[in-house]
């Protein structure tokens, strides 16, 4: 025997073993890379595409092309003219007519001062250098060589911008105080509106959650209803409350309901929930222990307050806080319906889009859009990743003890906050069914008959509930089955984890930016996926995409929670891990795979700056409809069709629960001992 | 018999058979020394494992191991948590693959199989039964898709549960059963498909003290019946002790001893294992002349061992292995050596008493030494009284220092 004695603290040199994949592993890394495609396509690829649009600029290059004219008898002498020199002789343009957009095309017979088209004069004109193009009428020349055309064709003879790579759009962008000053405004609209709805939910989770007020229930469901509304609802409202001709204009004093104010309260109403269940989850588990040691010390409770309560619910806090920023900040339907003159970041890209069609300076201002929209996101991500090393499985819940005075102030302060959202809510019903505000005030359906205005009538009612419906179908098999393989498979440790971050990603892109995203990516004409632009498909895609986050981690939660050796046991009992999935991850996961279903058909129902480019007139959508209206001056009707989404997405909740509870009953008979 | 000529020519290493293999199997076993007792006869060698590493970034969970397991055994893996016995569980099972090394069972490499073509049935700590599926259907989860008929699955899950004992229950759901049924139920689950192999990682963790001891017996029953090959990971030294046929004692991702339950407790290899199972005395010592250990001023004989003499080392004895006798007690030439000690405090633990014994010899530390009751009743033993102990030759044991860290 030799002495040599092996080193324990090295792995010996060679290759490391490789795992042979079965088909299980297959098929799952195949199912993987399939949804992470399907990200890539609908959410990268756009977004890339979109990026290089904001730094695509467009101008004419006169020193490309070279021209020649003759005499009255069309007999050319040689002298080759350039443009560029004619243009400096003549001055038909200045350097701002010859920067333009991808579309922009400039008239050449304007360099010649006594071009007459019946003239016998001919002319020729050629590219000088290649990448050159012009168009003669509609025909497109792209060649070198010289092309004779009679006074006639030549009045038709247009260049074409040449596309430039630069930060020119920007620069342009920032010396324009209209454009730029939306990010200011933008900024303290967010801040105002996540300030004063934190606090408000803030004091109404803690009603809810610390006091022993009745009607807890009530005001729960209350609390919750202006998530089923687009966020443009409450704006409707207030031009009802507070508008030239509000109930209520007196009560502003003078001031205009159009602009910040407008803005801000409905922020406050639209992002209110949100902020409401995140700070609620917060306090729902502070540790009772806490308390009762601070009361053995002696502690006011003010300074209990301060030292227990409000630490144990800063992350949720915090959270809630970059939650509502991010969801003003993004938000388009409200400044849009009573925003007038304040201009807002998202606001503008759709006028610069939509309204001026200039597509590569709503490119720019979604580049400045998404920066404090990821920047929040990222933010809260980190906020969120802290929260969970601060729970701890030996907190006791805490009870509260009825405190007569405290619990009447509660009960006061959350029938305030109830008052205000029940009475949006209210005055768009009453809107709704108005006859005609403010001069005739009897009672009439006439506001339902929406084939009688813009905005695609009943029709797009019907749109939206099946862009709502396929939205959850397919969205939820989707984000389910992806995040089952993301969590359960074995291995392919930098794909899991690239998926993961892709998955992520959705969130901190604003509606708006993916919209206008997909008109670049998909509604060019050399994508093979072209087809579906200005189809539902396209809308159902982006509804998915867009609320693709939320429902991924409502899935990983629920995954987590089940016992990660069911995947080894079924494969030692070598059963195909599609079989586990469906009877028996599926079943004990319906919990959440119906929350996730009905989360994606509420938002789909709601949403408005995720479809507003992508709808066509064959798939106009409800909330689309509410904005259409609204802007074509007929309020009522909008306020009526606001009210019929708020409708349908409460009996889809109220179907949502007595389903889930008929197949929880029926499939999940193990959960009851 | 034709296997062993089938294993011997795909894994000659494990026979020390020809060629390059002789000197990597040379290589460890040299290192090995005594730590792996050859494969007994009770079986034909049946899972085969070959300077296995397991590497999770820098940090080595398994380091060469090797290992032999025979057909029908009851192997458990011993070690404290962290030693990576359940990794090398896993990696049996290919549920993760190690870095390095190779595994034969049933004389075929499965070294780099994906579970599902690996022959063997598990049971986890938490069970890992399907909440939402009935014990029936559990059980007949890995019968179904096998070309079995559904009258075939039926009569065998119905042997299954009972052969578990629990003939009644198929109808309901595991959160209706109790902890240890739903072990059994898992257990049946594991077995139905007769797998050449069961893996068992902690079954016994998650239960009550009172049922775990009524399990362990359970399943080593229900093993001898199959005579299924099984290995069980467990930190807990009293269910390796009555259960397994051979234990292996891990520690730091290696083995530190591969034996018996009666050899690793009365002949422990080293210091850790001594250590690790059962309670052990252990007092600083060197070797004095003709092998002796040298506590304070006198010698006492000890179990042949391979120390130098003048080497230091450290004595060991169980302290169910000191013998008690009165003060004042004159040994002689039956007897071994003897110590006088004061008895500094007594310990009450139901059957037998725990007594602190202090010498000047030992320094600060003290012998601890467990007397019957009768013993104590007889010569009369009290806290604070004087009295001899005799440290029996053959119990009292030499191990290396381990070195100044």
């Amino acid at each position: 025997m030799t002495e040599t004695t092996t080193d324990l603290t090295t792995l010996p040199p060679g290759p490391a073993i490789k795992g042979k994949l079965s088909r299980d592993d297959i098929v799952m890394r195949g199912g993987m890379i399939v949804i992470a495609l399907y990200l890539v396509v609908t959410l990268a690829l756009p977004l890339y595409v979109m990026l290089s649009k904001s730094f695509s600029t467009y101008r004419f290059e006169l020193s490309q092309y070279e021209m020649q004219v003759s005499d009255q008898d069309g007999v050319f002498d040689g002298t080759v003219l350039n443009p560029a020199d004619l243009n400096a002789a003549v001055g038909a343009f200045d350097s701002a007519d010859l920067s333009t957009g991808s579309d922009g095309r400039l008239p050449v017979s304007k360099l010649f001062p006594d071009f007459n088209f019946r003239s016998p004069v001919m002319y020729q004109i050629r590219n000088a250098q290649p990448g050159g193009r012009f168009l003669v009428g509609s025909t497109l020349h792209d060649e070198d060589t010289w092309l004779e055309l009679d006074s006639n064709s030549f009045r038709r003879v247009q260049l074409r911008p040449m596309k430039f790579t630069g930060l020119d759009n920007f620069s342009n962008y920032f010396s324009t105080p209209a454009l730029f000053n939306s990010i200011k405004n933008s900024l303290f609209i967010a801040v105002i509106s996540t300030v004063i709805t934190a606090t408000l939910a803030f004091w109404f989770a803690y009603a809810l959650n610390r006091s022993c007020m009745r009607f807890k229930g009530a005001f729960r469901l209350i609390a919750m209803a202006p998530i089923l509304v687009p966020s443009l609802l409450p704006g409707i409202a207030l031009v009802y409350l507070f508008g030239n001709q509000g109930m209520l204009k007196e009560l502003l004093f003078g001031a205009s309901i159009y602009g910040p104010i407008g803005i801000i309260i409905g922020s406050v109403f639209f992002t209110f929930p949100h902020a409401f269940l995140i700070i609620s989850t917060a306090l729902a588990i502070s540790d009772a222990r806490l308390y009762e040691a601070a009361v053995s010390l002696r502690a006011s409770p003010w300074r209990t307050f301060w030292t227990v309560t409000i630490p144990s619910a800063r992350y949720g806090l915090i959270s809630a806080g970059f939650v509502v920023f991010n969801l003003v900040i993004t938000d388009f339907g409200l400044p849009k319906v009573i925003g007038g003159q304040f201009n807002m970041l998202a606001v503008d890209i759709y006028k610069q889009v939509i309204g001026q069609q200039n597509f590569e300076m709503g490119a720019v201002v979604s580049v400045v859009l998404i920066v404090p929209a990821i920047f929040a996101f990222a933010l809260d991500r980190y906020v969120q990743s802290k929260q969970v090393a601060t729970l701890s499985s030996r907190s006791v819940p805490f009870q509260p003890s009825p405190d007569a005075k405290m619990d009447r102030i509660f009960l006061i302060y959350s029938s305030l906050v109830g008052v205000f959202i029940i009475g949006i809510l209210a005055v768009c019903q009453f809107a709704a069914l108005i006859k005609f505000w403010p001069y005739d005030l009897s009672l009439s359906l006439n506001n339902y008959q929406f084939d009688r205005m813009d905005g695609g009538g009943w029709a797009s009612y019907y749109n939206s509930i099946k862009l709502g419906l396929l939205t959850a179908v397919i969205g939820t098999s989707v984000i389910f089955f992806g995040a089952y393989l993301v969590e359960k498979s074995n291995g392919f440790r930098v794909g899991r984890s690239l998926f993961q971050m892709i998955a992520m990603l959705p969130m901190a892109i604003p509606g708006m930016v993916l919209g206008l995203a997909y008109i670049f990516f998909f509604n060019n004409p050399a994508n093979p996926l072209n087809w579906i632009y200005g189809t539902m498909a396209i809308l159902v895609i982006s509804a998915v995409t867009h609320f693709y986050t939320v429902s991924h981690l409502t899935a990983v939660t629920a995954l987590k929670q089940m016992d990660r050796e069911f995947e080894s046991v079924s494969s030692s009992l070598k059963q195909p891990t599609l079989k586990l999935f469906s009877r028996v991850t599926v079943p004990v996961c319906l919990p959440a795979v119906l929350d996730i279903s009905i989360y994606l058909f509420v938002n789909a129902m709601t949403t408005v700056s995720a479809v507003v480019f992508l709808y066509s007139p064959k798939t106009s959508l409800a909330s689309i409809a509410v904005l259409n209206m609204d802007d074509a001056g007929d309020i009522a009707p909008a306020a009526a069709m606001g009210m019929m989404i708020f409708y349908t997405n409460a009996a889809a909740r109220i179907l949502h629960l007595i389903a889930s509870k008929g197949i929880l009953r029926r499939t999940q008979a193990w959960r009851a001992r | 018999m034709p296997l062993v000529s089938q294993i011997s020519q795909i894994i000659p290493a494990v026979y020390g058979g020809l060629g390059r293999d002789v000197s990597a199997r040379a290589h460890s076993a040299d290192r090995r020394t005594n730590l792996v007792t050859q494969a007994t006869a009770s079986g034909d060698l049946y899972l085969s494992i070959t300077n296995l590493w397991k590497a999770f970034g820098d940090f080595l969970a398994l380091k060469d191991i090797s290992l032999d397991i025979n057909e029908g055994e009851f192997i458990c893996f011993l070690g404290p948590s962290g030693c990576g016995k359940t990794t090398l569980l896993r990696a049996i099972a290919g549920l993760d693959l190690q870095t390095r090394g190779q595994v034969f069972q049933d004389g075929k490499d499965v070294s780099n199989l994906p579970p599902s073509e690996r022959d063997f049935g598990i049971v986890f700590q938490s069970y890992a039964l399907f909440p939402n599926l009935t014990i029936e259907k559990n059980i007949a989860f890995g019968l179904e898709n096998t070309g079995r008929s559904k009258p075939e699955i039926t009569a065998r899950v119905a042997e299954l549960l009972q052969l578990v004992g629990l003939p009644e229950q198929g109808k309901k759901y595991p959160a209706q059963l109790s902890g240890g049924q739903q072990q059994r139920i898992a257990l049946a689950r594991a077995i139905a498909t007769n797998p050449g192999l069961l893996l068992l990682d902690e079954p016994l963790s998650a239960l009550d003290a009172k049922v775990r001891v009524h399990l362990r017996h359970e399943i080593k029953e229900l093993q001898r019946k199959l005579g299924v090959t099984t290995v069980m990971v467990t930190h807990d030294q009293e269910e390796a002790l009555t259960m397994a046929d051979r234990i292996v004692v891990m520690n730091q991702g290696v083995i530190e001893q591969v034996g018996s339950p009666t050899e690793i407790y009365r002949e422990p290899a080293n210091l850790f294992v001594a250590g690790f199972i059962g309670e052990m005395n252990q007092i600083d010592s060197s070797v004095a002349s003709g092998g002796k250990l040298s506590l304070g001023s006198e010698n006492y004989a000890c179990i042949s061992h391979k120390f130098a003499t003048g080497s230091p080392v450290i004595a060991a004895i169980r302290p169910e292995d000191i013998i008690p006798h009165e003060a004042g007690f004159v040994p002689d030439a039956q007897n071994s050596d003897c110590i006088e000690v004061m008895l500094r405090e007594m310990e009450f633990l139901g059957s037998f008493w725990r007594c602190h014994l202090h010498s000047d010899r030992f320094g600060a530390s003290e012998l601890i030494a467990d007397f019957s009751i009768n013993a104590v009743r007889r010569l009369e033993l009290g806290e604070g009284k004087a009295m001899v102990v005799e440290l029996p030759e053959n119990r009292l044991m030499a191990f290396a220092r381990p070195e100044a860290v």
